[in-house]
């Protein structure tokens, strides 16, 4: 096979051929900037977050169900559980990827933690809304 | 081309612990890792404690209970210590993706700096927890 064949071959793979051959798939670096974002959004929202749970720590059901009614923390609260989601599932599939060799114990953490994140995003943000939502006499 | 063999070359693994030497820059790196892991199951407890508050108030007493315990309370301190050292780091990398602080010294000092930074403000926000009665 001449160098020339050689190049001719290399045309007709795949990103996933790429991939496995430990080329770059070309998807990479929507991933590290996704985490990297995320991450930045998220240096302000959890220092909000330790300063709301520190005011609502000892705070009874009645007066926390208050303090969600208001719009500022109810959507606060809910962009700091979805940018922690988004991080957290970029950066724990990293991890599992970069210890975990066995292709199905992977591929079943990976996408374990994919569906823990979007079931834990959904309950919170759907919960944040039903107390905001249905308080009485907020304001 | 040198390789004949007809599989896949074999994809490279990140090194666990024992094949590195104990430094700051490596125990920031683990340290962060570990924090990472914290943090997911730290998401998961708010989601449910949105999902406690949702349900009523006897289902928010026995969740707070939870946390309470004197097992929630070390799962939230870790919590705590994970939220400002992730700050920190991020921080860190932010200015590394910038291709700043490589130097081996500067790197560990920032290092050095994320961890006094997440040490003290655990302390101090447990302090004021205490100080308002939260324990």
């Amino acid at each position: 096979m001449s160098k020339n064949d050689q190049f001719q071959v290399q045309q007709f793979r795949t990103p996933l051929s790429r991939a496995r051959g430990m080329g770059a798939s070309r998807h990479g670096v929507s991933h590290f900037i996704t985490e990297r974002v995320s991450g930045l959004a998220l240096a302000p929202l959890t220092l909000w977050g330790a300063y709301a749970a520190l005011k609502q720590v000892r705070a009874p059901h009645d007066v926390v169900v208050q303090w969600m009614a208001q719009p500022v923390n109810a959507v606060l609260l809910s962009l700091l559980l979805i940018a922690a989601l988004v991080h957290l599932q970029s950066a724990v599939q990293v991890v599992i990827e970069d210890y975990i060799e066995r292709f199905t114990t992977k591929t079943a953490l990976v996408i374990g933690n994919l569906f823990v994140c979007v079931l834990a995003g959904a309950v919170g943000v759907f919960s944040i809304l039903k107390v905001a939502l249905t308080v009485t006499g907020a304001h | 081309m040198t390789d004949t063999s007809r599989g896949l070359p074999e994809r490279p693994m990140s090194p666990h612990l024992q094949v590195w030497r104990w430094h700051i820059t490596m125990a920031c790196s683990i340290l962060h890792r570990g924090c990472i892991i914290g943090l997911w199951v730290g998401a998961v407890i708010l989601a449910g404690w949105a999902a406690a508050l949702a349900a009523g108030p006897d289902a928010y007493a026995g969740y707070v209970g939870l946390l309470g315990s004197p097992i929630g309370k070390l799962v939230l301190l870790g919590e705590t210590f994970a939220v400002f050292f992730n700050v920190a780091y991020t921080l860190r990398q932010t200015f590394w993706d910038a291709g700043k602080g490589f130097a081996p010294r500067t790197a560990d000092m920032t290092g050095a700096m994320a961890i006094a930074f997440a040490v003290v403000a655990t302390i101090v926000t447990w302090v004021i927890a205490g100080g308002i009665g939260a324990f």
